[in-house]
């Protein structure tokens, strides 16, 4: 169910943000690189500092007082991140270091159940952290990675063929939800459906969503969704795989080690219950805390309200660069995700970035982990600017004067 | 610092009207340069007579820097002894990584602005490790990373 949009007051909620109060070469800090990592409210720095100053301890392990307060935490953060996401079980989160290792791990479990003969289906517009663990999983087994073509421009899938795509003994369709170098929100759930009609399992790489949108993976139909902490307010090193519980329990473990064992002999082993099988080694518990914190301060704000804050400085952002003479804007006309990517003719990103950097600004630009993708619309790399809660119309005003500033001193 | 420290003239206007962009007929030496992480692009064409660089041409897309920089070296190489070159070579790194300009030698001097900037001085070498190595004839992909 998706919470009703209220209005929050934005500029207060700017100032929960102590990063964001500073100036960069003299200029006051313009932050728009948040599809490569968010700034953390004070909420979620507080939440870190109390658990090292108060409750720090291993986790499960011991009997003591700061280990069950540890323990009960770690969980407790479980047990909201299936909130956050409407899982059935808190059992179906398993933590991760982010969402590169959320997919590395299913793309790893998988191994023993593809073969030569099978199918990976992914889409053109994948980060390659959605991209090479396949390609590695299909080297491992022999089975054959399938692409999903992106239409152009305009960064929509090109779903005309999906059914025959699916149809060619296709085991997994991994799929972005919101695509880090267009800002295209595909459609997870009619893609979901499709799958399942195929009975080809689903793995959603929600990177660029979890932060900004309301997600619901029984809705969306996923059997796995990825997303990481540090894109969505939180710290870094944490991060979410949802996976549905009876296909994580009928798989095998990830790593080996401490915690995801049931008992150990010198020769062999059995396996923890889901989630713990997958979770070898100390986990990252203050990461864990600091998430938290951070799905807790996103629902207080309501992620229809920043999904719709976000869209809008895009579409606003959109609009004013497309003023500039030449500029080639990469990406949906319609409902996007919090990001606007462009090219200027004759003038690389790494001038643009290097150059709005010298204004305050924080840009990036390359080919954001989407090098196939760039190859084929014909773009050596592009420029993006990456927005969230905190982001101002006036911030955008100013990317636009500068990016024509930028233009004019290269003036091509 | 100021914009027009980092991007002089000289790298503006090379980067603009690239000289010796082209692919060289009778070139005998060829590699390639990339950075993975940004992907500028430099190939050097070589025409090497005994030790002398008897011509030197390059194609190429990215940043300024990097293009301006392979733009210039071509002008400096050309007709010059590979010890030449390499002693070139050195004196340029030293600009970019010091900012120590050389007084005789105003176009490789205007990249000095570089060393403020550390994340751009493998944009600014890109070139001139590819025309080293093409010289030297290995004929691998170089990388700045």
């Amino acid at each position: 169910m998706k919470p009703p949009v209220h209005a929050p007051d934005w500029a207060a909620l700017r100032a929960d943000f102590p990063i964001l109060d500073q100036t960069v070469h003299g200029r006051p800090l313009v932050y728009l690189d948040n599809a490569a990592t968010t700034q953390k409210p004070r909420a979620v720095i507080e939440a870190l500092t109390r658990y090292y100053e108060r409750d720090n301890a291993n986790v499960h392990r011991a009997i003591h007082e700061l280990s069950y307060r540890a323990t009960t935490a770690y969980e407790a953060a479980r047990a909201r991140a299936a909130r956050f996401i409407n899982a059935a079980l808190p059992e179906e989160i398993v933590f991760t270091r982010g969402t590169t290792e959320s997919i590395n791990l299913v793309a790893y479990v998988f191994t023993p159940r593809l073969q030569r003969g099978d199918a990976i289906l992914v889409t053109e517009m994948e980060h390659h952290s959605n991209l090479v663990p396949w390609q590695l999983l299909a080297q491992r087994t022999g089975a054959q990675l399938l692409f999903v073509p992106v239409t152009g421009d305009e960064g929509l899938l090109d779903l005309a063929g999906l059914d025959a795509l699916l149809g060619r003994n296709v085991k997994l369709f991994a799929f972005t939800h919101v695509s880090n170098t267009l800002g295209t929100i595909n459609p997870v759930a009619e893609l979901c459906a499709r799958a399942r009609r195929h009975g080809v399992l689903t793995v959603v790489d929600a990177a660029q969503s979890a932060g900004h949108l309301p997600l619901d993976v029984q809705m969306l139909g996923c059997d796995f969704l990825a997303f990481s902490g540090h894109k969505m307010a939180g710290p870094t090193g944490i991060g979410v795989l949802y996976g549905r519980h009876a296909l994580l329990e009928s798989l095998d473990p990830f790593q080996g080690g401490g915690e995801m064992i049931a008992s150990v002999q010198f020769e062999q082993s059995t396996w923890n219950k889901v989630p713990h099988k997958f979770e070898a080694g100390t986990p990252h518990i203050a990461g864990a805390v600091g998430l938290h914190a951070a799905m807790d301060y996103l629902d207080a704000v309501g992620r229809a309200a920043i999904a719709a804050h976000d869209e809008e400085l895009a579409c606003y952002a959109g609009e004013r660069l497309r003023a500039v003479p030449g500029i080639r804007l990469l990406g949906p006309p319609g409902p996007r995700g919090a990001l606007v990517s462009f090219a200027l003719p004759g003038i690389h990103a790494h001038d643009v970035v290097t150059f709005a950097d010298q204004e305050g600004l924080a840009l990036r630009g390359g080919h954001h982990c989407t090098q196939p993708l760039l190859r084929k619309l014909g773009v050596p790399a592009t420029t993006r600017a990456s927005f969230y809660l905190y982001n101002t119309p006036e911030e955008v005003d100013r990317l636009a004067e500068v990016i024509l500033k930028a233009a004019k001193f290269f003036g091509v | 610092m100021d914009l027009t420290e980092l991007y002089q003239n000289v790298i503006l206007e090379n980067n603009r009207r690239p000289r010796n962009f082209r692919k060289l007929p009778t070139a005998n030496r060829v590699a390639a340069g990339n950075n993975p992480v940004c992907g500028d692009e430099v190939t050097v064409y070589v025409q090497v007579e005994g030790d002398r660089i008897a011509d030197i041409s390059f194609q190429g897309a990215g940043c300024a820097i990097s293009q301006a920089s392979t733009s210039v070296m071509t002008q400096r190489l050309k007709g010059r002894t590979v010890a030449e070159a390499e002693a070139l070579f050195g004196r340029f790194k030293d600009i970019v990584t010091q900012g120590t300009p050389d007084e005789e030698d105003l176009d490789l001097s205007a990249f000095a602005g570089v060393h403020q900037f550390p994340a751009r001085i493998k944009c600014a070498t890109l070139g001139w490790h590819a025309a080293l190595q093409a010289i030297h004839g290995e004929a691998a992909t170089v990388t700045t990373e």
